[in-house]
């Protein structure tokens, strides 16, 4: 078995330890990160300074990563690191470094660099005590970081040895252009200036230019290039350049046969790439080295598209040509600039500062004929179809023709699966215009459609299905669509009509839309069986009723489980036992969960201050009035809720669809919560209002949402997508904006006053009890491939053997 | 020139046509063999092996029936790969096949062949 030892944890080693394993790697893959966490998207660092957002790359299954392990040495000839760790190939994957420059004082407090999650956080703190910083470069990553001194409130300045910014990017006129931009939004630009010393006796008070100018800044950001580490391989005795960086060669190989670099550490051909794209195409080549292929690294595509401080700018090919032809509207701040060779037939490259919108087309030509004349290309959006073999995505290296093909060959309808099939759009994310366009082209509708069966969006539909009355999936689907629909329009339909008229979602016609869950009122595992939640409102339950619930599971053999959500859950039925379970419950006096709906879960609560000594609100009582207000209210999708007593927030409230937490004076109303895969704290929506007034507003705010959420959105995107966000969602709901409220209050109050348990009407109607048997030509028989082993003295499924390719 | 008699079909007896709810699956068990059969909107059966070869469960007798252009197809209720009723394809990963059987009805009642 082969050992892959990879030295580094940044997107290019994560990039490598993913490729190998989605591409079945049999050998064993280890990391090991010196930073205290795991990989991290570093292209999106801003994000996480201004908004707080988890960078966080998802772990790889199957590979082990050893945080917080610096490696300090290398030894070729044993084939180990750090003198004890063993492999067979080493990939050094090290980065780079920033580059400070030599000036004294630059290791005063309130001086930093700019490259991860721990940098970052310093700036952070140090900018809490302090008015103004300074980026000392103003190039792409310093242009970067100044954005993240204004989001953090200081007053910035740039200070840029060349004579206008991003030197690297635009020429002189687009820097002109851009500083105004910069400029425009209070930042101070100081081109043409070094800095001489920082200026501080502990902590930093401000920068002297040599101008003898001084800066007044409690923070010094240094962005003045970045350093390829590679003491690690010059320790070993790799070759590394004159000015730094590992010597690779094609394949990403060292002057070790053994030993492979890439990303912004390796040196190819006398370059290296600082940009994502190129070590993302290191990595991919890394693995197919590694896994025995030939491919080959042969330089990369350097332009590069982006918005900073709110201004696109862009570059592509060369950045000087025999001709230009440069548009410039000074008042709206657009500077573009083309340079063609000597006849004016060929474009050799170009540059965009305010409007790049001609960047994503215009790059797949360099180097080609020009498809129109110049002036008009300049112009967007140019209606020029690409040629096949035009790079779409160079994150990834994917061309229009292997978009085309996949389109075809999986019958991809959207851009995510034309992500899920190429890898396209799924690094920078610059082309994904590209790729609707592409799918247009491809004669693919791309529009708001649902499915190929539906051109509407959820919300359309939701508002056909309201104005025109319909009741049925077939009347709608006749009238505004066309086949018979699939699994996703079916459960989407399912869940409006139950939304508008909350009869069973069983009966007639509707038990043909609902997915497997809602169809037996249960949800599907891995194994074929089936796991039931009864409602246990608030998370309050009686002795008696927990005693039936134990009864229950061990006289059914089940596995059972506490909920995050405050409930039990028990695994492992077959569909036939469904019905006699639920009777036992039903008689007990429980009532359907609703796990495994599209609906309403659960209203957590703490205990609020019926017991608890700091409790200001009875966080209980609410919870369960809540819970039954709005139980099998279905949705576009599963709503979560919770209630805490006071401000200390025991129940979670903020993380929930709505979370209400007690004050002296009433309730607080957050909305848009959630866990899950991206998680977000809901926002206050009202505050200190009393039980009617938040009960109408969570009405009215669960009505608006289910009519006009897409399908599958949970709250928190759909908040974030509302035009006008939280504030104009508090017009609609309390100020009645649009007018509608006395339409949503109707709708909820129908709703509760129609309200009936599922479960137990099913069980009174011998029809839908019919459809619960494993086989309908043997009702009696159990599914013979339903086996079980125990573990901690419960069933647990037996694992099921995969035979797809 | 050799003649063979061609091989006699089993036909195994399933449920009345009724039972079959229009666009909904159902599970036979015949011989140890799981078939699913469905009866679309427009009256037509289809038989097809009822176990899931992206997740070895027995399961897509519970799946959700439509069409993708114009096929019928039906969906896997575990992680929703789409498999055509008429030919066991995948429409998702057409090298996975599922197995697909002879369905038909005699005197309102659904019969299937496994053999």
């Amino acid at each position: 078995m082969t050992r892959v030892l990879i030295v580094g944890n940044g997107p290019s080693a994560h990039r490598l330890a993913e490729t190998l394993t989605t591409r079945g790697f049999t050998g064993s893959v280890t990391i090991l990160g010196e930073e205290p966490r795991g990989a991290y998207d570093r292209v999106a660092l801003t994000t996480h300074l201004t908004e707080g957002r988890d960078l966080m790359y998802p772990e790889i299954p199957g590979v082990t990563t050893f945080v917080d392990t610096k490696v300090v040495s290398i030894e070729p000839a044993a084939k180990t690191v750090n003198g004890t760790i063993p492999y067979d190939v080493l990939v050094l994957a090290t980065g780079s470094a920033p580059f400070v420059p030599p000036v004294p004082g630059r290791d005063l407090d309130g001086c930093h660099v700019y490259r991860t999650i721990d940098d970052l956080d310093a700036i952070r703190a140090s900018a809490k005590t302090a008015t103004a910083g300074v980026v000392v470069g103003g190039g792409l990553l310093g242009l970067e970081a100044a954005d993240a001194l204004r989001g953090l409130g200081l007053q910035t300045h740039i200070v840029e040895m060349s004579p206008w910014l991003m030197p690297r990017q635009v020429d002189e006129g687009g820097g002109a252009v851009l500083k105004r931009h910069v400029e425009a939004l209070g930042l101070t630009v100081h081109t043409g200036s070094g800095v001489t010393r920082i200026e501080g006796d502990d902590r930093v008070t401000g920068l002297l230019t040599p101008d003898k100018g001084v800066i007044d800044a409690q923070v010094v950001v240094f962005s003045a290039g970045i350093r390829p580490r590679d003491e690690l391989a010059r320790g070993a005795g790799l070759q590394v350049g004159e000015r730094g960086g590992i010597v690779v060669d094609d394949g990403m190989r060292t002057s070790d046969p053994s030993i492979l670099a890439i990303g912004e550490c390796a040196l190819h051909n006398g370059q290296i790439y600082g940009l994502v794209a190129p070590c993302m195409t290191m990595a991919e080549v890394a693995a197919d080295r590694i896994m025995g292929g030939s491919a080959a690294f042969t330089g990369a595509d350097l332009s590069t598209k982006l918005k900073l401080l709110g201004v696109e700018v862009a570059q592509f090919g060369a950045m000087a040509g025999a001709l230009d032809v440069t548009y410039l509207d000074p008042v709206a701040g657009v500077y573009k600039k083309l340079f063609v060779s000597d006849d004016a037939s060929t474009l050799l490259g170009g540059i965009c500062v305010g409007d790049a919108a001609p960047y994503a087309t215009l790059r797949s030509f360099v180097g080609s004929e020009l498809p129109a004349a110049p002036s008009d290309l300049l112009f967007s959006p140019v209606a020029v179809e690409l040629p096949g073999d035009a790079p779409v995505c160079s994150c990834n290296n994917v061309t229009k023709n292997d978009v085309t093909a996949a389109i075809k060959e999986h019958n991809l309808t959207d851009v995510a699966g034309v992500k899920a099939c190429t890898r396209a759009g799924t690094t920078c994310g610059s082309c994904v215009p590209l790729l609707k366009k592409i799918l247009t082209e491809s004669g693919v509708d791309t529009g708001t459609g649902l499915c190929e069966h539906f051109t509407h969006s959820r919300a359309e539909l939701f508002t056909i299905v309201q104005v025109r009355g319909i009741t049925t999936f077939t009347q709608l689907i006749d009238e505004h669509g066309t086949g018979r629909g699939c699994d996703i329009c079916k459960p989407v339909v399912a869940s409006i009509l139950a939304s508008l008229h909350n009869g069973h979602v069983l009966e007639g016609e509707q038990a043909a839309l609902q997915d497997t869950n809602d169809h037996f009122l249960a949800n599907l595992q891995k194994n074929g069986t089936y796991s039931i939640v009864p409602r246990i409102p608030g998370g309050e339950i009686t002795p008696e009723k927990l005693i039936v619930i134990g009864e229950v599971a061990r006289d059914f053999g089940l596995y059972t489980k506490i909920t995050g959500g405050q409930r039990i859950d028990l695994f492992g039925a077959r569909v036939e036992e469904l019905p006699r379970i639920w009777q036992r419950l039903v008689d007990a006096g429980f009532e359907s969960g609703h796990a495994y709906g599209k609906a309403l879960r659960t209203v957590k609560s703490c205990v609020g201050s019926t017991w608890c000594r700091y409790g200001v609100q009875d966080s209980v009582t609410l919870a369960i009035d809540l819970e039954l207000r709005y139980r099998g209210l279905r949705s576009p999708h599963k709503l979560k809720s919770a209630v805490s007593g006071c401000a200390r927030e025991c129940a979670e409230a903020r993380s929930k669809d709505f979370g209400i937490i007690a004050t002296e004076k009433g309730w607080n109303l957050y909305v848009g919560g959630n866990g899950g895969f991206t998680p977000r704290h809901a926002d206050l929506l009202v505050q200190d209002v009393d039980t009617p007034t938040l009960i109408r507003t969570i009405d009215r705010f669960l009505m608006f949402y289910i009519r006009t959420a897409d399908r599958l959105q949970r709250t928190s995107a759909w908040l974030e997508n509302l035009e006008g966000g939280l504030d104009r969602l508090r017009e609609i709901v309390m100020d009645d904006a649009l007018g509608i409220c006395a339409d949503l209050d109707a709708q909820m109050a129908a709703h509760v006053a129609t309200y009936a348990d599922e479960w137990r009407a099913t069980l009174d109607d011998p029809v839908k009890l019919r459809r619960f048997v494993s086989f309908v030509n043997a009702p009696g028989t159990p599914d013979p491939s339903i086996t079980f082993t125990t573990e901690r003295d419960q069933i647990k499924p037996e694992i099921l053997q995969v035979t797809s390719r | 020139m050799t003649t063979m008699p061609l091989p006699q079909r089993v036909w195994e007896a399933v449920c009345p046509l009724s039972d079959l709810l229009p666009e909904r699956g159902a599970c036979a068990l015949i011989g140890g063999e799981q078939v699913a059969v469905f009866r679309t909107h427009d009256g037509s059966l289809y038989a097809i092996g009822n176990r899931d070869p992206f997740s070895g469960a027995y399961i897509l007798s519970r799946g959700i029936v439509g069409t993708r252009n114009g096929e019928p197809t039906v969906a896997s209720p575990m992680h929703k790969q789409v498999f055509s009723l008429t030919s066991g394809v995948c429409l998702d990963d057409p090298g996975t096949v599922i197995p697909t059987f002879p369905i038909r009805v005699t005197m309102g009642m659904v019969e299937v062949s496994v053999k």
